[in-house]
This record gives structure tokens, sequence and C-alpha cells, in this order.
């Protein structure tokens, strides 16, 4: 039975901690309304480029000259698996659900007796999948540091991917984040970026696209935006998971400040119920003295 | 009063900008180019440089941007910048720090790309040449 001294310790610490949490989930949501609104902005800018990109891909066709980034190796052999995740923890089962899709996949994809490389970006699912497949990781990216996620971050990565893809080193490139859906629920999505999808290049193809007069030519712009198309994938995919981030953290903390009102009040019920015992107790004690006289 | 269009510049990061404009004078890549309403749909990439826009009110913004490309359409006519910063807030440092990072590019880097990146630099002097002078 603990002593009324140490329940009203118990009771100071669990309120400290409250506010603790408290804080955290407020800063989570005012970044939750920033990295919203980032996403938001960057959002033009890749709805452009998938259209103007459709109609690219339409005018170039089949054609041999596609790029081979469009077109692929036409082998399947090697994987190369992006997985975005945060940096930081305490933030309910964010991390940990992107790290289990990746790992279904790499094991599917390993049963199929596939290589697969793996690049990390953020440090937390680098150290989930450390532990599992330490050998496949490649190389970990490290947005620590970085206080707010710029193209340029994103077009780093990027162009890591296409160097690695002009080596040779892999057929098929797939990037793992989390889709934002609302501040609850974030979905751990996988998408193909190397080679790029049909059904992400013929995306509302407008019939009344015009006969376009291209500069330099089709080919030419396609082989410069294919590139620049992936920076962009990725680039959404950072600032998604940042929103899908702090849309989790904002749900744990606000679990975690209500779990520790639960503990106050059932502590602080245990602490009153205790001194009155005592009370009761030291009044016997008078009376008893005093009938024993 | 020449009739306007829409016009808008888009870098990965946010909307610049987004007007009923008269006149468009775009850097591509095979030499500077000026838009109109009712341009022929083409579609082109775009060097660094200053783009230059008339507004429907008459005023004339200039925007630094590196690298792209340009969608135009009779309707409209819409830039992809890589990146794009206003002309008053692109200062010497913002410059020079990029053309820092495409020299640590160039080496190491063969043939090809090797032109590819003497040239960009290139490209980003004469930018600075031309916004801030010296």
């Amino acid at each position: 039975m603990p002593s009324l001294k140490d329940l009203k310790n118990r009771i100071a610490s669990v309120k400290a901690t409250q506010k603790i949490t408290k804080a955290m989930k407020m800063v989570a949501a005012a970044k939750l309304r920033r990295a919203q609104e980032a996403a938001e902005a960057a959002r033009p800018y890749s709805q452009r480029m998938a259209a103007v990109l459709a109609n690219i891909a339409q005018a170039v066709g089949a054609d041999d000259s596609a790029p081979r980034l469009m077109t692929g190796t036409g082998r399947d052999d090697t994987h190369l698996l992006i997985v975005c995740t945060a940096e930081r923890g305490l933030c309910g089962g964010f991390n940990s659900q992107i790290a289990r899709f990746a790992r279904d996949h790499v094991r599917k994809l390993l049963a199929q007796g596939k290589t697969v490389k793996i690049i990390c970006v953020g440090k937390k699912g680098f150290d989930i999948l450390r532990r599992e497949f330490a050998s496949l990781i490649i190389d970990r990216i490290d947005l620590r540091e970085v206080k707010k996620i710029g193209f340029e971050n994103a077009d780093r990565i990027g162009h890591k991917v296409i160097e690695l893809f002009e080596k040779g080193e892999f057929d098929v490139c797939t990037l793992f984040y989390s889709e934002f859906k609302s501040v609850i629920s974030q979905i751990p999505t996988a998408q193909q970026l190397v080679p790029a999808t049909a059904g992400d290049v013929a995306v509302e193809t407008s019939g009344a696209s015009a006969i376009y007069e291209y500069e330099p030519d089709a080919a030419a712009i396609l082989s410069d935006l294919i590139p620049r198309n992936i920076s962009v994938q990725i680039f959404r995919a950072l600032l998604e998971n940042v929103a899908g981030e702090m849309g989790a953290k904002m749900s744990a903390m606000d679990n975690a400040t209500r779990n520790a009102g639960e503990m106050i009040n059932k502590l602080t019920l245990n602490y009153n119920r205790q001194r009155q015992a005592q009370i009761t107790k030291e009044l016997i004690e008078i009376i008893s003295g005093a009938e024993a006289l | 009063m020449a009739d306007s269009f829409n016009f808008e510049l888009v870098s990965p990061e946010r909307l610049l900008l987004s007007a009923q404009v008269t006149e468009v004078v775009i850097p591509a890549t095979e030499g500077e180019m000026t838009v109109m309403a009712y341009h022929a749909p083409t579609m082109t990439t775009v060097k660094p440089g200053v783009v230059t826009v008339k507004t429907a009110d008459g005023k004339t913004e200039r925007y630094a941007v590196f690298g792209g490309f340009a969608d135009i359409l009779p309707s409209g006519c819409t830039l992809l910048a890589e990146s794009a910063v206003h002309v008053d807030e692109l200062d010497r440092t913002i410059l020079e720090n990029r053309i820092d990072a495409a020299r640590a590019e160039l080496e190491g880097a063969v043939d090809e790309k090797k032109t590819r990146i003497e040239q960009f630099i290139a490209e980003l002097t004469k930018l600075g040449e031309v916004v801030i002078p010296a």
C-alpha cells in the first residue's frame, strides 16, 4: 500500500507528463496545419506534371525512342525499394505501419527469388528494417537536420535513384510512403517509380489535346521530364509523410493526454480515500484513548 | 490592347503566380520566346533565366527561374519551373550557392553530363549578371 506521500508524488509526476503530451499535441497540430498547406501548395505542380507527361507520352507513343526510365529495362530481377518514414517516434503506429508494409513486400519478393535493395529515408524505418534486412540496405538518407522539406531534398534522392538506374543497379523501383487520408487515418502505400507505370502516365488524356509543337523534340523533352517526375513523386511522398506523421502524432498525443487524465482521476480518488481512512483512524485512536480514562 | 490569357508559374513548392497576362517572355532552351494570347500549342524546356511577365493591368513582373519546362496552349500558358523566385527576392548568395553546388557536381562528371553542367553554370552566371548589377 503506497503511502500518502507516494501517491502525492505519483499524481504530480503524471500531471507533469500530461502537460508534456498536451504540449506535444499542440505542436503537432500546428505542424500538421503547415504540412497540409505545403502538400496543398505542391499539388498544382504534380498535377500539371502528370497532365504534361500524359500528353507527351501519347505523342511519343510506343516509339523505341522512349527513354528507358519509362519503358524499363525489360527485366524484373532486381528491385529497389525506397522506404520513407519519419525521423522521430511518438507518433503511434505510423512508422511501424510503413515498415511492416515494406517488410511484407520484401519477403514476397525474396520468396520469388528476386534481388532486393533498400534505401531508407528517415531514421525510424531504418531502425526497424535493419533488424531483418541489414544486408539489403544500400543507403539511408537522413532528413533529421531538415526543418522544412524542400524540393532539393527530394531532388537529391531522385538523382540518386537515376544514377543507380543508369548503372544498371536495379530494374524496378518502388516508393513506400504513407498516404495522408485524414488526421486519424494514414494508409501505407507503394508506388512504382521506374518504369513509370502506364496507369500513372495515362491519366486524363483529354481528347482535345491539340497537336503540339515540341522544342527541342518530344523525345528530348520526355527524357528531361521523366527524371524530374521521379523527383516530384518523391517530393509528394515526403510531404504526405510529414502530414501523416503529424496527424498520427497528434492523435497519439491526444490519447496519451486522455490516459494521463484518467490515471490522475484514479490516483486522486485513491489518495482521498486514504486520507479519509487516516483521519478516521486518528479519530478512533483519540476516542478510544478518552474512553480508557 | 492585346488580348490577355491565363499564365501560371508553378514551382514544386508552390504556385507562384496565376494571373491574366498579355505577354510572357520565356527563356526557352532554343532561344527566348515571347508568348502572347492564341499562341500555337507548344511544349518547350526552359533554361535558367529571367521570365518577364506583363500582366493585364499593365504591370511588369520579373521572375528568375532555374530550368523547367513550359506548356503553351492558345488559351493559356503554364510554366513548371524547377525552382523560381521573384527577381526582387533573389540575391547574389543564393545564386552563388547554386553555382557552387553545380561546380561540386562537375567534379567527376564526364562527357555529355559535363558539358551539360558547364552550360548550366554559364547560364547561371549570365543570369546573375542580368539580374544583379555588379
